[in-house]
């Protein structure tokens, strides 16, 4: 397990290891394995010197800072008013049928995982979703399709 | 566009104006007591939704004696429907980061922060270029001030002050008790101002042309410009900047679809408005002009007689539901209620008159709820249950 | 002194200091304001709401326990608005509670249920919430139960075990609907940093956190007659059992405890002061061993200072959190655990009873002895050295159910053999009391004479300060202990793990130099233990503490090795202190446990 401990001394390097450091830390984990695995928790624990339970109590408290296993393109579909009323539905559907999971799931190659999210800041885009940090908007089931396709090529 | 509107459209926020180091040199000689008086006197008050007079804010601040303090920018933009900031951060950044470097002049700060959203990760990059730009001119002029870009995760009640720097300090986004307040006791427990990108972007207009420019612009109570972001049911979503005081009427005449059943002012947190009563609102903060005045961050979501109201309230409760911090008994529990309550109403479970209880609650969740999100429930459940009381059981 | 200021509460003007909050205004003026998130022990929360009172010209309510008063500040504290609200989040709070009331074992003991009735909250408008969430129960450690569905999210506990125990075993977790009180990844209370000290126990208002209770086990024993069942007392108990009994806090209740615990059907009715004086002889003897192997033999293998090793929360928390300490700690079993392994040798041939048959109960103010008794290494008596362990409240249940009316009773004594107490082991159930003990004894083993105390009473260790100092010079010793003297032997007292870990950390640091510190995990030591008493506060354990050193002022004997039965031991079982039979029986190893 030499591998966590090596990101995480290396993000607390950068960062620092004050309790304000601690967000940017577990971003910064995200960004590189998608989700905060106990193991990680616990080196971040043990490298800024804070409770485990603090860590596992703070990282649940945010949206993206998972602490599932998740695929490599976490895929977050806005599902808030605007998005809502402009088929946010059939962006689901599509994406359903096209990677044959559910939301909440990520397929059996670990390269994708398929959420839900509230307002992303793009209703007068809407639907738009995210695709870890990149954003799409205006979809429509083809345009998502095509979206989809390029990720799958990569 | 071929249609009367009475709407005062205006151009000061995203009009280009490549002067932000003229401006910031110039307003740094500047006594700082006069420059709070100019504030004040523009009677600029918060665009992130609370509307607090922002003079007085800078002015509180100032005043508090202790050995650091703190500006912060509000980026985190959560609330359903508002999409401004963003747009501001991506084309005039200058202004704010000017307009921070200001603030932290006049209140005697020498850190500054940006929190911004998880959701706008992509626009990091280059704002970290901007401000990089920005503080190597600073250190030119010989003005101390750091600016740090402070990233969010995901969390929409980290846009509430408090909550928000509990999130900077590295803890859950829970909002704290109040008072004290942050111009007291902010991140860190030091005084600290913190601003709306789009309220500090306003400063910059008026340190750049003087307070009257502003006060002359708008309503009495509602001074100046605002951003609106306007989405849903409307031919030309998008944003907009417009004289505050406007009446709802001339706003939907102007971006309705011609079947506008409904606006949402002000997101999930704010007022649904029906029909019958667009002529006699007014966007604006306190004070009855013509009749209802609503206070607002911003956001204007258009509904046309397509859509269920239901279903909106629906979305906005389990959004609430969602987004509480979770801490307090009034907004976790009542949420939880008012979602599975309306359900239940719809679904028959309970009678019709199970919604006057649940208005009830809504009272109770304003009065007691620790902080602005529990407190604002009530708005959009009670506007939108009285409005459309058929919408809800049928 | 603070400012004072004036402020109007229910029409009437009452003068309060600046900087309280309303509710300590209200309160020091006779006005209850019901709370549930707020306790005495903690930093304010203010989440729960319901002590939300109306501030005139303000359209909200405040919570009073969050707001501080002002200058001509005019409060009500019960109008229609304020009921009104109030009576909704407790409804509220009901609606995401499991509320089955006649099934908890907090029924008749309980912050929300006395609330409710209060309130007479009888309408079942709201939806009950309960049913929707995947509540879980663990109930896989052996000291406490954690019941989710029980908890108001009132965050008690979790301010409880970081800001008095620095443990930070509990935390809030998720947010939303979905939040609520979790440990690292939920794991079980058993697998976690959890040290088991039940103080989170004692400040959760409801039945979300409760002691692991073995009450119908010891029925069990008490009612089978191929059983000898042995029961024994921890000083603490003594002075917290009459609390749950319908008598004030600070009262005394040794005799009638003695004839309840008989009444019950015990076998016999033992004292762990006995060992807690026992403990004394082998931990005195110990320090002076290691001073002797420090300061002449410059033995690496021998470290100072010396932790006392009595708390079991203690014990755990240092395996956990310095794992590179536990060469400080004291090899001597807690009292209890003593008491245990004699009680199936020593006591049995005695007795001449066969110690299968015998089964030994302890009653302690501890729910972390009840893990103490179930580690696997306690059973040096060829058996489980202490079967069972009930709290002092679970005490008071089985009082209870028996139908004695306690205060009634009239005052018996202990029996005999490991029944005689002195007013040194009675103290050890008061935060200071162990060190007290131990340089009462220690002092005159090394140089024949009293300590230099008035009356005995070693008054700069005694108190409720996080962290107290005392030391000692050794003057003109005996001939074998020569090497000490005029050495200032130097002491640190600790209570609760917060400060525990203050000083831990000063040691580590090298920060401060002492010989021998004495920690116990709850604050105030056993009397503010986490099976005592609900409420504990910091009034009640002061209370408690002055009974503590009252019971020491009365008992003919205050000097553990004076106490006869503990002269007798040496004598006829165990040799001398630190004896072959003493490092079988009353002494233990530590072992390393996981951060997290
Ligand atoms: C639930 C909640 C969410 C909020 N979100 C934001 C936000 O995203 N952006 C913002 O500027 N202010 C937000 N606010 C308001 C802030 O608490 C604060 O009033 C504001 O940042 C002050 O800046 P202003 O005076 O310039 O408006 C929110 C308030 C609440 C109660
Ligand atoms: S009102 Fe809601 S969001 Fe605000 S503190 Fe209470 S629970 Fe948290
Ligand atoms: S915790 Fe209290 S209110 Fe809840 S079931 Fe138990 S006794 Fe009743
Ligand atoms: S028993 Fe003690 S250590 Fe364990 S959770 Fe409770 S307070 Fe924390
Ligand atoms: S477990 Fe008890 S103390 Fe902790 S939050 Fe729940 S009710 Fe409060
Ligand atoms: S509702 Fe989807 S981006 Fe705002
Ligand atoms: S007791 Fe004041 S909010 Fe809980």
């Amino acid at each position: 397990m030499a591998q966590p401990s090596e990101l995480i001394s290396s993000l607390a390097d950068k960062y620092g290891r004050q309790r304000e450091s601690l967000l940017p830390i577990l971003q910064g984990v995200i960004k590189q394995e998608r989700y905060l695995s106990e193991e990680t928790m616990i080196a971040i624990a043990h490298e800024m010197n804070l409770p485990a339970a603090d860590i596992y109590g703070t990282a649940t408290f945010y949206s993206f800072l998972e602490y599932k296993k998740m695929g490599e393109y976490v895929i977050r579909i806005c599902k808030t008013i605007t998005c809502s009323m402009k088929g946010k539905n059939q962006i689901i559907l599509t994406i359903e049928d096209m990677l044959k999971i559910g939301v909440g799931e990520t397929t059996p190659d670990r390269k994708f995982t398929l959420l839900q999210t509230n307002c992303l800041g793009w209703c007068h885009k809407a639907p738009a979703m995210l695709i870890n940090d990149e954003v799409y908007t205006e979809l429509n089931p083809e345009k998502v399709r095509e979206i989809l396709s390029t990720y799958l090529k990569k | 566009m071929t249609r009367e509107y009475n709407l005062k459209r205006a151009d000061f926020i995203f009009r280009n104006e490549n002067d932000w180091e003229h401006i910031l040199s110039r307003t740094l000689k500047k006594d700082r007591r006069e420059l709070i008086n100019e504030l004040i006197s523009s009677e600029l008050k918060g665009r992130g939704g609370a509307g607090f007079p922002t003079g007085l804010k800078w002015k509180l601040t100032s005043e508090s004696e202790a050995p650091q303090k703190y500006v912060i920018c509000n980026a985190d933009e959560g609330e359903p429907g508002t999409f401004k900031d963003r747009e501001i951060l991506m084309k005039v950044p200058f202004k704010v980061l000017t307009a921070m470097a200001i603030c932290a002049y006049i209140t005697g700060a020498n850190n500054g922060f940006i929190y911004l959203r998880g959701e706008y990760k992509f626009l990091q990059h280059d704002l970290q270029k901007a401000i990089d730009e920005f503080i190597y001119y600073c250190n030119d002029i010989n003005f101390k001030f750091s600016i740090d870009i402070f990233m969010g995760s995901g969390a929409y009640i980290c846009g509430e002050e408090t909550a928000l720097m509990e999130s900077m300090e590295g803890f859950r986004g829970e909002p704290r008790n109040k008072p004290p307040f942050p111009t007291g006791q902010g991140y860190n427990r030091m005084p600290t101002v913190i601003n709306n990108v789009e309220t500090l972007a306003h400063t910059y207009t008026i340190f750049k042309h003087g307070a009257k420019k502003f006060y002359d612009l708008g309503v009495q109570f509602s001074r100046g410009t605002k951003l609106f972001s306007v989405s849903g049911d409307t031919p030309k979503p998008g944003i907009y900047e417009l004289e505050l005081g406007m009446s709802l009427s001339d706003f939907v005449n102007d971006f309705g679809d011609g079947d506008t059943k409904a606006v949402q002012v002000g997101g999930a947190s704010g007022f649904l408005v029906p029909r019958k009563k667009f002529s006699e609102t007014n966007i604006g903060y306190k004070g009855k002009l013509t009749g209802i005045s609503l206070p607002t961050g911003g956001s204007m979501m258009l509904f046309n007689s397509t859509r269920s109201m239901y279903n909106v309230l629906d979305n906005y409760l389990e959004f609430f539901r969602e987004e509480s911090c979770g801490q307090c008994t009034p907004c976790r529990v009542g949420c939880q209620q008012l979602h599975m309550g309306i359900k239940a109403v719809k679904q028959g479970q309970k009678p019709a008159s199970y919604l006057e209880k649940l208005l009830k609650l809504t009272e109770t969740m304003q009065y007691t709820a620790k902080c602005g999100l529990g407190q604002s429930v009530a708005n959009s459940f009670s506007s939108i249950v009285e409005n459309f009381r058929e919408e809800m059981i049928y | 002194m603070a400012k004072k200021i004036n402020i109007t509460i229910n029409g009437v003007v009452y003068e309060a200091n600046s900087g309280e909050t309303i509710l300590e205004a209200a309160r020091n003026a006779g006005i209850n304001i019901p709370t549930l998130c707020y306790h005495k022990d903690l930093c304010v929360a203010g989440n729960c709401r319901v002590c939300i009172v109306e501030i005139a010209g303000q359209s909200r309510l405040a919570a009073s326990c969050a707001t501080p008063c002002h200058e001509n500040m005019e409060v009500y504290t019960n109008t229609l608005k304020v009921r009104t609200a109030r009576k909704h989040i407790i409804e509220l709070l009901l609606s995401e509670h499991n509320a089955d009331c006649t099934r908890c074992y907090k029924n008749g003991n309980c912050e929300l249920q006395n609330l409710a009735a209060e309130y007479k909250i009888m309408s079942e408008d709201l939806i009950p919430l309960a049913a929707y969430k995947n509540y879980s129960i663990d109930m896989f450690s052996p000291s406490i139960i954690k019941d989710d569905s029980r908890c108001i999210r009132c965050q008690r506990c979790v301010r409880t075990c970081s800001e008095l125990q620095g443990v930070n075993a509990l935390t809030v977790a998720y947010k939303g609907d979905q939040m609520k009180i979790s440990t690292f990844f939920e794991k079980s209370m058993n697998e976690i940093v959890c040290t088991n000290c039940g103080q989170c126990v004692i400040h959760c208002p409801t039945g979300a956190l409760i002691e692991k209770n073995y009450i119908e086990e010891v029925w069990e024993a008490i009612a089978d007659p191929d059983k000898h069942v042995v029961v024994q007392t921890a000083p603490a108990v003594r002075i917290g059992l009459g609390e749950e009994l319908g008598l004030q806090p600070g009262t005394r209740v040794t005799g009638k405890m003695v004839a309840a615990l008989k009444s019950l059907g015990f076998d016999s009715v033992l004292d762990t002061d006995f060992t807690a004086d026992l403990t004394i002889m082998e931990e005195g003897s110990e320090l002076l061993n290691r001073l002797k192997k420090v300061l002449v033999d410059k033995d690496d293998n021998f470290k100072l200072p010396m932790f006392t090793s009595c708390s079991p929360g203690w014990i755990k928390y240092i395996e956990h959190m310095y794992p590179d300490m536990l060469q400080h700690l004291s090899s001597c079993k807690s009292p209890q655990q003593m008491f245990g392994a004699l009680a199936k040798t020593y006591y049995a041939k005695a007795r001449k009873l066969d110690p299968e048959k015998i089964v030994s109960v302890s009653v302690m103010p501890c729910t972390a002895k009840k893990f103490e008794a179930n580690r696997p290494e306690m059973h040096d008596s060829g058996f489980r050295d202490v079967d069972l362990v009930i709290t002092t409240r679970e005490l008071a249940i089985m009082i209870k159910q028996a139908g004695i009316d306690f205060p009634k009773l009239n005052e018996l004594k202990y029996d005999r053999i490991m029944g005689v107490s002195t007013g040194a082991s009675v103290i050890f159930g008061a935060t200071g009391g162990v060190m007290e003990a131990a340089l009462r004894t220690a002092y005159e083993l090394v140089t024949g004479r009293e300590i230099p105390f008035e009356n005995l009473d070693i008054t700069p260790v005694r108190g409720m300060k996080g962290v107290r100092e005392a030391s000692v010079i050794i003057d003109n010793p005996l001939a074998e202990w020569k090497f000490l003297d005029g050495v200032e032997i130097k002491c640190a007292v600790a209570h609760g793990l917060i400060n525990a870990k203050k000083v831990v950390e000063a040691v580590k640091n090298k920060d401060a130099e002492y010989h021998f510190i004495e920690i116990m995990a709850c604050p105030g030591g056993c009397l503010g233990g986490g099976g005592q008493p609900i409420p504990t506060n910091s009034e009640i354990r002061d209370k408690r503490a002055q009974a503590i050193y009252e019971e020491d002022a009365n008992l003919p004997i205050r000097k553990s090795h004076e106490n006869t039965e503990i002269i007798k031991i040496y004598n006829e079982f165990l040799e001398k202190p630190l004896g072959e039979r003493s490092h079988h029986l009353l002494h233990t190893f530590y072992v390393e446990r996981k951060r997290h």
